[in-house]
């Protein structure tokens, strides 16, 4: 997606700013010079914003790691750094994260680390505040727009005064809530120039053995600032029976829930301010903790002796909201809520599908007609493929892992699973991000493993980033091109065992992995269409059914398109005495197309070329 | 501090309606007259097909962003079976205006699971204020089916604590930036929904 720059809002402005965009703001107020980030939601948007502002660089990173490793260097450098991350990310980037705190920061640097509680649209839902306990670094957790543009000032403050990395710590409800937020002016930072220091920078046993009780002494500074920080305060109430600790979207519930009650914010919550919060439980009959997901903080209360409530009324998966959070205080409290009005009404559920015409559409239905295959997935749309009706996609874990996997269910195969072939299946960027060395391994491994890459051109998830694969920066300017081919030639695949096929002819795809499944050694089938939400995509006339001709095979729907609709059943039984359902039926042409997937398995012919139509949904393709 | 005196407008639809686009002009209108705004979704994959469902919240101070069931003053379905699915937000005495398109996603196609028959009549039984109108239809009389989010806006610009000529002034200012020749259409979209409403066009499907 092409990135124009645009002058940023006046200094001073009061704008409605999602999370993302307000720390964008605060990351190019605070002079920051270098910012990286791999898109995933709901970290995405950070970047996205930044690469609008001037004076700085930025940059999609080809994962989490090299993002961070980019926002070490630029500090060592001397100048302000940036590194942005879904919660899955800070686990590739833990290696880095983990030294980086025995080093420290030379220019200020901020790592925001965005946590999807809920999963939304994540392969898992963990607690990324156990970054600042595990990596000994100061943790923020904003709880709003404004607060998270705050907090990010507060953040490079922070940084500079104690030589440290701040990770700043959201979750989907910061990152993607759209709030007010007054903004202020930019202050620029020159680098100070990198500081030839082996003991500080060059982390080897002798160097690092002396860094790390630095690094102890410095958290506890840092809970001295946590103490006295402005970011942690008490709103005073009239209702003492139940006093709250929370931080993050939890704080702005439990104000929500709990008007008259006494409430600790913690902005800045860790190093814990444990005298603080000691201080606070003294004045309220109870505590309750608010933390969403894990019952971290109430661990630590209740190993500082600081008697308190939490997971025991509270849920340990999820979001929190007022709603949950009234029903469990009032249990503690022996008092009963008045029951809602209206009950919720059951509604069929609406899992998310693949657009019409997407290329890995082809892909899977091949899959699915293709007898004896185990699958191992990765992240991407394409994980989509698991689903209805094409069951065609069997383990995914993270990021790359398809290979690895797929490797392993090779050697760890059992007898009866002999004859049974396996395969990989990875998109472009996730290739690129860490599926790499996962094929080196196949190839040096001599796994019998056949890899399918779709090469959809973009990052299509987070909503069409740019990668090494599409050959444009994140500014949308032209940059190197990566060719696959090369580069699994250059990872020891054979070159006879790498193919490019048109996921759109499912003959040929068929052939490609009925012949490449059956060689037992490494190979690799690339395809090649570009996702059909990105200009490279290309509308083809739509297509029609008649009706006469259909036969009610249902063989079009296998594809799984969601242009195709059953109109009608009818059950028939068959010669054999078996009882078959047909189901007849047609093509929503305003939302076609034309990518013709749905006519290769029409045996009858009744697929065919639409007369030009005006639209008929609201299901548009973004021009 | 207390949430009395919020406004609480829950949008609903599904993926690539606009239902977020929706909300975001609603929250710049609100914003001109000067109040407190948090807007937030709830949105798996909203790109692809799946629920959404859009809240927005705004008064002198809002806390938490998301509206609590029965909290919403207002739902605003832009689909029918969508609708449906959230009407326990709704609050005693809310109203809800709804657009009568059906968008029948694979699982029901498929026979997995059926369309509920009568969203609008389901509501209406629950004793729910409701407005239900083809938006679709208007939109594709006007001559574009994207019209649709224009017309659904005019439709609830009379209900809103402010006036409908701020809500009109914010969608157009949108197209006056970024496609100017499109902004004479959507007037007449948001017109033709307003009118809709205010003469209480019922289709029922």
């Amino acid at each position: 997606m092409a990135a124009s720059q645009l002058a940023p809002a006046p200094s001073h402005s009061r704008l409605l700013l999602s999370g993302n965009e307000a720390i964008a703001r605060a990351v190019w107020e605070s002079g920051v010079r270098v910012a990286s980030a791999y898109p995933g939601t709901p970290a995405t948007e950070m970047l996205e914003n930044l690469a609008h502002y001037p004076d700085l660089y930025t940059e999609w990173s080809v994962n989490e790691k090299v993002a961070l490793e980019v926002a070490i260097g630029a500090s060592m450098a001397g100048s302000r750094s940036f590194c942005a991350m879904k919660h899955v990310g800070m686990n590739v980037a833990a290696d880095p994260l983990m030294t980086l705190t025995l080093t420290g920061a030379a220019g200020a640097m901020v790592i925001a680390v965005a946590d999807d509680v809920g999963l939304s649209s994540s392969q898992n839902e963990q607690d990324s505040r156990f970054w600042g306990r595990f990596a000994h670094l100061p943790l923020f957790e904003p709880a709003d727009s404004q607060e998270a543009y705050d907090m990010t000032l507060a953040g490079y403050a922070l940084s500079e005064k104690f030589q440290v990395p701040v990770v700043l710590r959201l979750t989907t409800r910061i990152c993607h809530v759209k709030a007010m937020v007054s903004v202020g002016e930019r202050v620029a930072h020159e680098s100070t120039g990198f500081v030839k220091d082996p003991r500080r920078w060059v982390m080897v046993p002798g160097h690092a053995k002396a860094r790390i009780p630095l690094m102890y002494e410095r958290e506890e500074l840092l809970r001295a600032e946590a103490e006295i920080s402005p970011l942690n305060f008490v709103v005073a109430g009239s209702d003492r029976r139940v006093g709250f600790v929370a931080s993050g979207p939890a704080w702005m519930h439990v104000q929500e829930a709990f008007p008259d009650a006494p409430a600790l914010k913690l902005g800045f919550s860790c190093p814990v301010p444990i005298a603080k919060i000691r201080a606070f439980a003294a004045t309220v009959e109870q505590l309750v903790v608010v933390e969403e997901t894990e019952p971290l903080l109430e661990m630590e209360l209740k190993a500082a002796g600081i008697p308190c409530h939490g997971k025991d009324l509270l849920p340990r998966i999820g979001e929190l909201a007022p709603e949950i959070l009234k029903p469990a205080v009032a249990k503690l409290l022996g008092e009963t809520l008045p029951l809602p009005a209206i009950k919720p009404t059951q509604v069929f559920p609406r899992p998310p599908t693949m657009c019409v015409a997407c290329p890995h559409l082809g892909i899977y239905y091949t899959l699915a007609q293709l007898k004896n295959l185990t699958i191992a997935g990765d992240i991407g749309c394409y994980t989509l493929g698991a689903g209805h009706p094409w069951n065609a996609l069997d383990a995914t874990i993270s990021m790359g892992a398809s290979m690895g996997m797929a490797l392993g269910l090779d050697k760890g195969r059992a007898e009866s699973d002999r004859d049974k072939k396996v395969l990989a299946v990875i998109g472009d960027s996730t290739f690129l991000h860490m599926g790499m060395q996962g094929l080196l391994d196949i190839t040096y491994n001599r796994g019998n493993v056949t890899v399918l890459i779709l090469d959809n051109r973009t990052v299509g998830m987070t909503g069409g980033q740019d990668n090494p694969s599409t050959g444009r920066d994140i500014h949308g300017e032209v940059a190197p091109r990566v060719d696959f081919v090369k580069i699994c030639e250059a990872l020891g695949v054979k070159p006879e065992r790498i193919r490019k096929v048109d996921p759109y002819q499912l003959p040929v795809l068929f052939k490609a992995l009925r012949e490449e499944t059956k060689i037992p050694e490494p190979s690799v089938i690339i395809t090649d269409r570009p996702c059909v939400l990105i200009d490279a995509f290309e509308r083809q006339k739509p297509y029609t059914v008649i009706a006469d001709k259909c036969t009610g095979c249902g063989n079009c729907i296998d594809v799984g398109c969601p242009a195709i609709h059953v109109k009608r059943r009818e059950k028939v039984i068959k010669n054999s005495g078996k009882e078959v359902e047909l189901q007849f039926v047609d093509i929503e042409t305003a939302a076609c197309t034309g990518c013709g997937l749905c006519v290769q398995p029409c045996a009858p012919e009744a697929i065919v070329a639409a007369l030009p139509v005006q639209p008929l949904n609201f299901m548009k393709k973004p021009s | 501090m207390n949430s009395q005196s919020v406004t609480n407008i829950l949008v609903v639809g599904i993926g690539g309606q606009g239902v977020m686009t929706a909300t975001e002009i609603l929250a710049e209108a609100a914003i001109s007259l000067g109040h407190d705004v948090k807007k937030t979704e709830v949105a798996g994959m909203a790109q692809r097909g799946g629920v959404v469902s859009s809240h927005l919240r705004f008064g002198k101070k809002v806390l938490s962003p998301q509206i609590a069931p029965g909290e919403a003053d207002l739902i605003v379905g832009f689909e029918s079976a969508e609708t449906l699915r959230w009407i326990h937000y709704l609050r005693p005495g809310g109203m809800v205006l709804m657009n009568t398109a059906r968008l029948v996603p694979p699982v029901v196609s498929g026979g997995l699971y059926d369309y509920p028959a009568d969203p609008v009549g389901a509501i209406r039984d629950l004793g729910i204020e409701v407005h239900a109108f083809d938006a679709m239809a208007i939109a594709l009389e006007l001559g574009d089916v994207r019209l649709g989010n224009s017309v659904m806006l005019g439709a609830i610009a009379d209900r809103l604590p402010f006036s409908a000529e701020i809500l009109k002034e914010s969608i157009l200012g949108r197209f006056r930036l970024k496609k100017p020749e499109m902004v004479e259409v959507n007037a007449r979209a948001f017109d033709a929904g307003r009118a809709a409403v205010a003469q209480a066009v019922e289709v029922t499907v």
